[in-house]
């Protein structure tokens, strides 16, 4: 097949306008794990199940194992790492320590962005809906009852820093 | 390894590679060929991603119908109040479908061009009576949705054919719109069985039309006339939808695989009728059901 399948990528990643070189079907998650060293970003069922890979693409929760290398052109890309300000932890980051929503971590940066989808969508979710909000994050140790705990004690926090 | 991957960004251009490049495999969100990559089923020379053809991705509401752009993405359409004022089947069935992971990548006309039979909005689809729009670089071409899935992923599409848009008549009179899937569990669970059915009741309780629709216990989505004449003229009561289960157990046409038996997806086919008694007292259709 004709054409050339290296890319060049210019996109932005946690704020800085970036420029890469990579194969066209590369998978996201590999590119900034692997060549980026975002390894906040993880990889688990690498089909779409649990959400570990989560990132924010133009602010909306996407699976970084079920995207392209090409699909990131233009993009603005948000990792966990991306989030906190310095060594401030972003609010709902602080919540899930607070509230001992962290046991091995594993799951935690995939919860914590797909939080901050929700909370875009919805800032003041039931329990219900934050249950079906995270539903495609799963998590092997906590039990979810303290990550929905988490997610709701960081709505309320950050309705009130916006009023 | 290193095959192209292009991102067309207008409907011409897509026509044009998908003309040129006839071995490439198109994806949409790509929930299901990214995931058929990764696993080695499928090695394409090449891929066409249709994520930015935003002339692909609309919610239009005419006189009589909605249009839907095949593009659009499950959360849009779960987002979208005229599919919410009269297609809510439609949105019982996409709101059970992955996770908000899932549906905020994957599209309505992906659900229908990998025309699996647990495609948990083909039931909904079908008996809403869609109609879908079909282009090559040629011209377009409609066709009806159950005439186009053929069986487990198999469709009617011809080679460099594109789907862009999928219209749905505005279903008159139905003021009863129910979706039910059984899965393993309640988010990421693939159909064991699902229902559709669109019915309509009088005030005073008797189903005057009724639609009825099964997935994942046939080659393609299940329809049974007999089972929607032994509603038609009846009130929603045990006897009758116990008789209507069992025509509906005797239409399925169910498999064994890893998610469940053939026998017990063609019990729970009848047994998921059951719960259209639900709605058996008219006055509480309208607040609890429709919407
Ligand atoms: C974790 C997980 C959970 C899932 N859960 C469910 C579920 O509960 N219910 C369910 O029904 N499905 C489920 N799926 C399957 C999948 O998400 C859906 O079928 C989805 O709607 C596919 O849309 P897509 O845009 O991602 O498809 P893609 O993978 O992009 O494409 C699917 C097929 O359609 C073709 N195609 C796509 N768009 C067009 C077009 N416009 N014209 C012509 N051909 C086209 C592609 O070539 C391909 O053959 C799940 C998948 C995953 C990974
Ligand atoms: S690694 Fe992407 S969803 Fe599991
Ligand atoms: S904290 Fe271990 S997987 Fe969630």
């Amino acid at each position: 097949m004709e054409g050339t399948t290296i890319l060049n990528i210019h996109f932005t990643l946690n704020g800085v306008d970036t420029t890469l070189e990579a194969p066209a079907d590369r998978r996201v998650v590999d590119i900034l794990r692997e060549d980026m060293g975002l390894t906040g970003v993880k990889e688990c069922c690498g089909s779409g199940e649990c959400g570990a890979c989560t990132i924010l693409v133009d602010g909306k929760a996407r699976l970084s194992c079920l995207m392209l290398a090409a699909q990131l052109s233009k993009r603005n890309v948000t990792t966990i790492e991306g989030i906190s300000t310095g060594n401030d932890l972003h609010p709902i980051q602080k919540s899930f320590v607070e509230n001992g929503a962290v046991q091995c971590g594993f799951c935690t940066p995939g919860m914590v962005l797909s939080t901050v989808d929700l909370l875009t969508r919805n800032p003041a979710p039931s329990s219900e809906d934050i249950r079906e909000g995270l539903s495609g994050n799963l998590c092997r140790c906590t039990g979810y009852q303290m990550i929905v705990e988490a997610v709701r004690t960081a709505a309320e926090k950050l309705r009130g820093d916006a009023s | 390894m290193n095959r192209n991957v292009f991102l067309p960004e207008t409907l011409p251009e897509l026509l044009e590679l998908a003309t040129h490049y006839p071995d490439a495999v198109l994806y949409a969100g790509g929930t299901d060929i990214l995931v058929q990559l990764r696993a080695g089923t499928i090695a394409p020379p090449a891929l066409i991603c249709l994520e930015r053809i935003t002339a692909l991705r609309f919610i239009r509401e005419q006189k009589n119908h909605l249009v839907i752009g095949a593009c659009t993405r499950l959360t849009d359409i779960l987002e979208s109040s005229p599919v919410a004022a009269h297609l809510p089947v439609l949105r019982k069935a996409v709101r059970v479908l992955g996770s908000p992971l899932i549906r905020h990548t994957a599209t309505i006309g992906g659900n229908i061009c990998t025309a699996s039979p647990a495609g948990d909005s083909l039931p909904a689809l079908t008996i809403l009576e869609a109609v879908l729009e079909l282009h090559t670089s040629e011209g377009a071409r409609r066709s009806p949705l159950h005439e186009f899935i053929l069986g487990p992923g198999r469709t009617a599409r011809r080679p460099g054919e594109i789907l862009t848009a999928i219209e749905i008549p505005k279903p008159a009179g139905f003021n009863i719109h129910h979706f039910e899937k059984v899965g393993q569990r309640s988010a990421l669970a693939i159909s064991i069985a699902s229902f559709a059915a669109l019915l309509h009741m009088s005030d005073s309780g008797v189903i005057e039309d009724a639609r009825l629709a099964w997935g994942s216990v046939g080659p393609t989505i299940v329809t049974s006339k007999a089972a929607e004449n032994a509603l038609i003229g009846n009130r929603l009561n045990h006897d009758v939808l116990t008789h209507a289960a069992a025509i509906a157990r005797a239409a399925v046409s169910p498999i064994d695989d890893i998610r469940a038996s053939a026998l017990y997806r063609r019990q729970v086919s009848g047994n998921l009728m059951l719960r259209l008694s639900d709605y058996r007292h008219p006055a509480t259709t309208d607040t609890r059901h429709i919407l």
